[in-house]
């Protein structure tokens, strides 16, 4: 019988490889920026500006991906992006996740009046248009990280609640919460102990679905200049940026872009994948 | 003979107007194997639903009291309703498919109980579970515990769920159709275990079925309830030989016999159906009058 598990047992996919490579990647990347950064991110030269990228005629060592009109390095700009890209992606994520699936499980579990109440609130919350609400919050609330991730966090805990407590309410109609119930669990215990366990899947999925948007709207936030401070390097900033050189300068466009491209993907595609891993029923 | 289960005068209605349940008296005693038999929608395990306290949030109780080994529970306060309910009585459900949570391994979802509301040792709650998987036949118990219910048959969990039934001693068991959702085969097996464990336990058992072959196989009485009110009330003896209410009667006569495979099908005659139906709106008026 074990053998036989083992012999069932899922395999890793190409899919958990390669996006959890790349999230591993980039965390390293962050935390060991100072050291792997060919150049002080921040400095400007004009006399090494719009250098092109290595393969490229014209290159000069120790700026690998080249440089932008400031004589800044693209390479070491976008290390020091991933930790502001990161940390958004990690901790807006997870608060929006704990705030959305706790009400979400609420409203699902206990239906009558407290679903009420979050279901109507989800269903205005959800009418304001979330990147003019984001950038409506960030002016009042002046930029910064933490700006960031309370607007991240406010406009998004809505797609938690909605999915979580579609799923509660399904699991709620299985036999084994009566039966749990007619053993003498409590209504909290039932949710926390019987129903949760089961909805994690979805919730492991919407993470890292929510992280990879968390980057974007970062990203959507710099781009228009309300992220951090202007001296500090992000993917959106640089987009934004690169976007006034890109005929000069495609370079300084088309790296940040790319990162973050792959990351966005890679975050959806963790979650898919750690889905298909981690689900208790064998699909 | 100790009564475990009093039901009186249960009257379970949706909203304000609607009834589910119309003044439902049953009774089950110490170690009696009562069958309630009815068609779908007759409120079978709605009755069942009601002593648990798990009924759906739009139906309430309007009347009556449900007395649980001498303890009126409407009376209590939710939580000893738990605490009796957890200790004295037990559910086997319907479908094996979905009353074990999917994503527990099997031995806490029968120790929880003994753990949670009677406060054994989770040691000895494990050696009761073991032994319990023993008595209903289940092959490498220690195997079964660390197992997930998708890793085992549909046979496998029901008869996990009767072991898990039984594992706090309690008076009164409800079984909610346990057979519906399997083959004939495994049915009989899972049949001759409830009735073994019940005899071996001496519990009460409360067996919703539609199947009165079933019914006349492991039960000693029956209630039969049509629309949510109770027609009849006998012996089995009494009932298979001559039932007294003449829908008992199509009823058994609506049952195929294999015996003979020529013999067709017998519908319950309409003029039964109207003269139940009357019963019911005759017990509905006397309810608004009051």
């Amino acid at each position: 019988m074990d053998n036989a598990r083992a012999q069932i047992k899922r395999k890793i996919g190409v899919r958990l490889w390669l996006s959890g490579g790349w999230l591993t990647f980039l965390v390293l990347a962050a935390i060991f920026a100072p050291l792997i950064s060919p150049q002080d991110p921040l400095a400007q030269d004009l006399f090494t500006s719009r250098l092109p990228p290595f393969w490229v005629d014209g290159a000069e060592p120790g700026y690998p991906l080249g440089s932008d009109s400031l004589g800044r390095d693209v390479l070491s700009r976008i290390v020091f992006g991933t930790r502001i890209a990161l940390s958004v992606a990690f901790i807006a994520g997870t608060i929006t996740c704990l705030l959305g699936a706790t009400l979400g499980l609420i409203a699902g579990y206990f239906r009558g009046w407290p679903d009420m109440l979050i279901s109507r609130l989800v269903d205005i919350w959800m009418a304001f248009p979330p990147v003019l609400f984001a950038i409506l919050l960030i002016a009042v609330m002046g930029t910064g990280l933490t700006s960031i991730i309370i607007a991240i966090v406010v406009i998004d805990w809505t797609r938690f609640a909605r999915v979580i407590r579609a799923e509660a309410i399904g699991q709620s109609a299985m036999d084994y919460v009566a039966s749990a119930q007619v053993a003498g669990r409590t209504r909290f215990s039932t949710m926390f102990r019987e129903i949760l366990p089961n909805v994690l899947p979805t919730i492991a999925v919407l993470l890292t679905l929510e992280m990879g948007i968390a980057v974007i709207v970062e990203s959507i936030l710099s781009f228009v200049n309300l992220s951090i401070s202007t001296d500090q390097p992000t993917w959106g900033g640089m987009i934004s940026e690169g976007r006034v050189s890109v005929h000069q300068a495609w370079w300084v466009l088309i790296f940040p872009l790319l990162t973050l491209f792959l990351t966005v993907l890679s975050f959806s595609q963790l979650g898919e994948g750690l889905k298909d891993h981690f689900d208790p029923v064998l699909k | 003979m100790n009564t475990f289960l009093t039901i009186e005068d249960l009257t379970v209605t949706l909203g304000t107007s609607c009834p589910i349940l119309r003044s439902v008296n049953l009774k089950v005693k110490a170690e009696e194997v009562r069958g309630l038999v009815g068609e779908s929608g007759a409120g079978k395990s709605m009755i069942g639903k009601a002593v648990f306290g798990t009924l759906p949030t739009a139906l309430r109780i309007t009347s009556g009291r449900i007395i649980l080994d001498g303890e009126d529970l409407q009376s209590l306060s939710p939580r000893e309703r738990r605490r009796i309910i957890g200790a004295k009585a037990a559910l086997i459900p319907q479908d094996p498919l979905t009353a074990l949570n999917p994503s527990r391994r099997i031995g806490p979802q029968i120790t929880n109980r003994l753990v949670d509301i009677l406060g054994w040792h989770k040691a000895d709650a494990r050696l009761r579970a073991l032994e319990l998987l023993d008595e209903v036949h289940i092959p490498e118990p220690e195997r079964v515990m660390r197992s997930y219910p998708h890793e085992l048959s549909g046979g496998m969990r029901q008869r996990i769920l009767i072991a898990s039934a039984f594992a706090a001693k309690p008076k009164l068991i409800i079984a909610d159709e346990p057979t519906t959702a399997l083959d004939v085969i495994v049915q009989k097996q899972v049949l001759q275990m409830t009735k073994e464990m019940q005899k071996r336990h001496g519990t009460a058992l409360l067996f919703v079925t539609h199947d009165l072959g079933v019914v006349s196989k492991i039960c000693q009485s029956i209630t039969v309830l049509y629309n949510g009110l109770v027609l009849e009330d006998t012996s089995i003896a009494q009932f298979f030989k001559q039932p007294s209410h003449p829908y008992s009667a199509a009823l058994l006569r609506a049952t195929p016999k294999y015996t003979d495979p020529d013999s067709s099908l017998m519908p319950v005659p309409s003029a039964v159906i109207r003269a139940a139906d009357e019963e019911v709106r005759a017990c509905d008026r006397i309810h608004q009058n009051v």
